[in-house]
This record gives structure tokens, C-alpha cells and sequence, in this order.
């Protein structure tokens, strides 16, 4: 992708003309590569990627969304979220954060593709409602469903921003009257890198963009399309309170001695253990806590239909939310054991009549001496 | 039936319906899934009250996790040693995995046992292997549902072993995108334990119910293989 952008500053040429000295730089370099997990040896192909490569391009398009994913991206600590806005990207396009506004701002969604074709990144918050030809979400006087496969069209790879992207969200739940759906089900020629989350971790946000931009390729995903670095383990498997699940030592209720002594949430309806995320190892707000560790079970929210796996605070989903029915597997299950278990008991007491009344009409019929 | 000179046999000459092998997985799987229902009610439901202490000096969770996956195990083994032995074994061991729904006189059979378990008819026909209902509930309630509690059992266990255990790339990698969410195969997994729970009720019943009231020995078949006639009527 070189030669393609002439007119693009390096990060590193940015970098020095803002002051910052090569010693910071390489500070800097080394710091990402440690956020990414990478051995040591890999900061400085960070710092020669950053010295050498022309700023990614990023187009940031808001649909269906509540902006809790710029809430959290600008909060990173580690690389700053100023660090991959103003120098490692050229975020050309985001309309939350950017000055612009009106038809100069938009007319970026349009130069930005035809100038770079293929090179760009897109990345999406939110997600295209779909119903009554996309009226539900209206940006820029276009349905945004539009817009975004327009845009998409000729972009390098996507980003798919927090669960509204990934996979559709609140605005998705049942009954979604508007038909949400996640950006994958309207862009399916292009890689899209899900990085779900409601809101996703600051520092998972910028790791993916610092990962894309120093190696140049796609971070390895997973069979649902997220980076296998941050969402290859669920918080259950890295939670520090995962030895008093291990113990069954379990909070009983809000404000026990269990919960004062930090025990295990899985009864309170912690969704530990059935989410794929990071927050137990990179935690939130550069690193100071996560929910778990605030003593409220987590919520599941970077898993696919967690609004509709609630409720929160209870170990076994509501089953058939849909049509007005909230009950448990184990109510169900109890409901059709007892069923099954009156229909035997009752059949049993016929069949026990019925053997009863066949017996009787035989002795008379048979001969003495032989039993048949 | 008169007392004939002629030594007419008491009744029709048994036969040899159940193998070793089949005898065996059976109860070897009625004990997993019993151990499989216990533990796993108890992990999606861990009702005792708070324990207190360092957890080092418990490990109840993991002790009933542990029995539940070492059962899950011996479930699943056992069922792939009881498919095998459908096509190594006798015309009865394959009952169960392929009912001839096609054949007029199954169906004949089928819609005459509903009569006698409605309590119509007066007289089962004589069955050396399951009854026509029998061999549908063993294949919808049974099979399907053992096999279905494999899959997604699996896919959870996968999920606990990690990307690039066996159990992860065979299963889990397919099953929980396949329902949507790791939470949702939790769910299913646990009204897959219910379906299992109402057929063991149901099995348990009819195979007293019939060791009673049919014509032909039930319980002690699947203990000593041997199926005996009770009468000597066709």
C-alpha cells in the first residue's frame, strides 16, 4: 500500500513534528507491542512500520448505536486513543468526533473511496436497521444501510465496533421491530474483524487498529470473526475469582458474607463463563477494575443475543422470551417431568385395573392340574 | 387348549435378543446418565448454602464437574461402541437406531401397540425385540437425545479445554456459532437433560409395566439377554 499514498505523512514524520523525540517514539513502540501481547523483539518492527508506512486511512460510520464505543476507544490509556487518532491513523471520517460538519463533512465518505480505493479501513458502530428499506436510521438524508454498503464497497477490511456491529445488540433483541442486523448480514465480500462489546475494552479497540497498521494484515480471528488475541478465552477462564467457583464457594445473595469476601458470582447470574472477552486480564480504564472485580456479575454483553439471554442476575436463561413465556430450562423441564410422570402414575393405575379384570374370567376356563 | 398326550411345549422357545455388549452399554449408560443428570442439575444449580474458607481447602465444583465430564465420556465412548456394535451385532442391536417405518406390517404393529397401551386391546402381539413404539421412542427420545447432549455437551467441555483441544476444534467451534451464543447451548443443553429425564421416567415404566402385563419377559432380558414367552399362543 505504499507507493498508493504519497501525500500522507508517516507516523513517526507526524510524530516529530509535533516534538515528540525518538526516545518516546520507541517507548512508545515498545509499550504496543506489550499491550498486544507481542514478544519484545516485535517493537521494533512496530517502530519501523510506523516510520516507514503512510497513516491507514479509517473512515468511523455510526448507525443504530448509543456511541458507548467512542465513550470507551477514546478512554484508551495504551496506545492513547489521541496517539492512533492524530498520528498512527488519518481518521478521515467519524461524526461524532470530527469539527466537520454538513456537506463538507460528507462529501469525505465520498473522496475517501474514490482517492484510495482498497486501501481504507471502514469501520462501523452501530448497525443498518433494515425494515421499511432502512428508514429507521437516516444519516446524512440517506438511509444508512446505503451508505454503508456503499462504502464498504471498495474499503481494504471493516471493523465491526461493539455488539450493535457484531451482532445486532439491544436494537436487535426481540421482537427488533426495525430489523437491526449486524453489519456481516449487508457486507459479505469484504474481512470483517468483529470486535464485539457493549461497549468493546478501549485498549482491545486500539490494539486492533495498532495490529492492522504495524503488520498489515488482519489480526487471526476466530470462527465468529474476532481477533483471537483478545477473545480466544472466556472471563470465566481468567477470572481471579475462578478459585472459589472451583471451590463452590458461591455469593448466595447481594451483600452476604460471600459477596464482601469477593466469592464467586456464578449464582448471582455472572456471565463469566459463557463470554469470550479480555476484561479479566486487560481489565477497564487502564486496568484500574472490571465488573466482576466491582462485585456485579458481568453480563455477558460482547456475546451474540445477550439481551435475550437475560436475565442478569439469574445462572439459567428465560426461555421463549419471544412469546411471553418466562421460564427456565428447569422449569420447563420440571413442568414436562411432571407431566410425563402424572400420565404414568395414572396409566399405571389403568393398566393395574385392566391386569386385574384379565385375570379374572381365566381359572374357570382352565383345565385343574394345567396353568397356562 | 385341551390336555393333549403330545408334550406341547409351555411356551414359544426363548430367544437370545440382547448380546453381552449390548447389555453391558445398557447399564453402563443408565449409570452415566444418571450421574450426568445429578451433576449437571447441581452445576446449573449449585444449591447448597454458602460455603466459607480458603478455597484451596474445598473443591466441590470441580469435584462434581469432574465426575460430570468423566461420565459425559463414558456416555459418549459407550454410544460409539453401541453404533458400532448395530452393524456387528445381531438383527435386534440395530432396533433402536433405525425403526422400518417403511414396512406395512411395522406400521400395522405400531398403531396396534398404541391401541394396547391406550388399554384397547386386550393382547399385545408377542415382540422378541422392541415393539414398533418402543423402537420410535428409542430412536426420537433416546438416540436423538443422547446424541444431541454428545454434541453440545461437547461443545462446552470444548470451550473450558481451550482453542486446540480436540473438543474445541470437533465441536465447539461449530456448535456454539451454530446457536448463537455459548449461554444458548447452556440452555439447550440443560432442556436437552429434561428430554432425557421424561424418557428415562417413560422407559422405566413401560419396562415394568410390560414385564408385567405383556407376553413376554422385559427386565431380566436386558440382564441375562435371554427374551422367554410367557404363553404358548401365536
Amino acid at each position: 500500500m505504499t507507493p498508493a499514498m504519497p501525500n500522507i505523512q508517516t507516523f513517526y514524520e507526524m510524530m516529530r513534528a509535533q516534538g515528540t523525540s525518538r526516545r518516546s517514539f520507541l517507548k512508545f513502540c515498545s509499550l504496543t507491542a506489550a499491550a498486544l501481547g507481542l514478544e519484545p523483539l516485535y517493537a521494533s518492527q512496530i517502530a519501523y512500520a510506523m516510520e516507514t508506512k503512510p497513516r491507514l486511512p479509517v473512515l468511523w460510520m455510526h448507525g443504530l448505536e448509543c456511541t458507548c464505543c467512542s465513550e470507551s476507544f477514546i478512554r484508551s490509556g495504551n496506545p492513547l486513543s489521541s496517539d492512533v487518532i492524530l498520528k498512527m491513523i488519518s481518521l478521515d471520517y467519524d461524526d461524532t468526533l470530527m469539527a466537520a460538519a454538513g456537506e463538507q463533512a460528507e462529501s469525505i465518505l465520498n473522496e475517501i473511496p474514490a482517492k484510495y480505493p482498497g486501501e481504507y479501513i471502514l469501520a462501523v458502530e452501530g448497525n443498518p436497521p433494515l425494515n421499511e428499506d432502512g428508514m429507521y436510521c437516516i444519516v446524512g438524508g440517506q438511509p444508512f444501510v446505503d451508505r454503508l454498503k456503499a462504502v464498504a464497497a471498495n474499503a481494504k477490511a471493516v471493523i465491526a465496533w461493539g455488539a450493535c456491529a457484531s451482532w445486532g445488540c439491544v436494537q436487535a433483541a426481540r421482537p427488533n421491530p426495525t430489523n437491526a442486523v449486524p453489519i456481516d448480514k449487508v457486507i459479505t465480500d469484504k474481512p470483517i474483524i468483529k470486535v464485539p462489546g457493549c461497549p468493546p475494552i478501549a485498549e482491545v479497540m486500539t490494539g486492533v487498529i495498532s495490529y492492522i497498521l504495524t503488520f498489515n494484515q488482519l489480526p487471526e480471528l476466530d470462527s465468529r470473526g474476532r481477533p483471537v488475541m483478545f477473545y480466544g478465552q472466556r472471563i470465566h477462564d481468567k477470572c481471579y475469582r475462578r478459585p472459589h467457583f472451583d471451590a463452590g464457594e458461591f455469593v448466595q445473595s447481594w451483600d452476604d458474607e460471600g459477596a464482601r469476601a469477593g466469592y464467586c458470582l456464578y449464582k448471582m447470574g455472572c456471565k463469566g463463563p459463557t463470554t469470550y472477552n479480555a476484561c479479566s486480564t486487560i481489565r477497564w480504564n487502564g486496568g484500574v477494575s472490571f465488573p466482576i472485580q466491582a462485585g456485579h456479575g458481568c453480563i455477558g454483553c460482547s456475546e451474540d443475543n445477550f439481551w435475550d439471554n437475560g436475565p442478569f442476575y439469574k445462572r439459567l436463561s428465560y426461555v421463549g422470551a419471544g412469546l411471553g413465556i418466562e421460564a427456565t430450562a428447569d422449569e420447563i423441564g420440571l413442568t414436562g417431568a411432571a407431566v410425563a410422570g402424572a400420565g404414568v402414575v395414572v396409566h399405571a393405575g389403568l393398566s393395574a385395573i385392566k391386569q386385574h379384570n384379565r385375570k379374572k374370567p381365566e381359572p374357570p376356563a382352565a383345565p385343574k392340574g394345567d396353568q397356562s | 387348549m385341551d390336555a393333549q398326550v403330545t408334550p406341547a411345549p409351555e411356551v414359544t422357545a426363548p430367544v437370545y435378543v440382547y448380546e453381552l455388549p449390548v447389555r453391558l452399554w445398557h447399564w453402563t449408560t443408565a449409570l452415566a446418565i444418571t450421574l450426568l443428570a445429578v451433576t449437571g442439575f447441581l452445576i446449573g444449580n449449585p444449591a447448597w448454602p454458602l460455603i466459607t474458607g480458603e478455597p484451596y481447602n474445598h473443591y466441590i465444583m470441580g469435584d462434581i464437574r469432574f465426575i460430570h465430564f468423566t461420565s459425559g465420556y463414558v456416555l459418549a465412548i459407550g454410544m460409539l461402541v453401541r453404533i458400532y456394535w448395530a452393524f456387528a451385532g445381531n438383527a435386534y442391536a440395530r432396533e433402536i437406531f433405525m425403526p422400518h417405518v417403511w414396512k406395512r406390517e411395522w406400521r400395522s404393529s405400531f398403531f396396534r401397540t398404541i391401541r394396547w397401551y391406550l388399554l384397547i386391546e386386550r393382547e399385545t402381539a408377542k415382540e422378541v425385540g422392541h415393539n414398533p413404539l418402543a423402537q420410535v421412542a428409542m430412536f426420537t427420545m433416546f438416540v436423538l437425545g443422547v446424541l444431541f447432549q454428545i454434541v453440545t455437551g461437547f461443545a462446552l467441555y470444548g470451550e473450558g479445554t481451550g482453542p486446540g483441544s480436540w473438543a474445541n476444534i470437533v465441536f465447539s467451534s461449530w456448535v456454539i456459532p451454530a446457536f448463537g451464543s455459548s449461554q444458548d447451548v447452556h440452555t439447550w443443553h440443560h432442556l436437552g437433560m429434561w428430554y432425557i429425564i421424561i424418557f428415562v421416567m417413560v422407559h422405566v415404566y413401560m419396562a415394568i409395566r410390560e414385564d408385567i402385563m405383556s407376553r413376554q419377559t422385559i427386565i431380566s432380558t436386558m440382564i441375562n439377554g435371554w427374551r422367554f414367552f410367557k404363553d404358548n399362543r401365536p
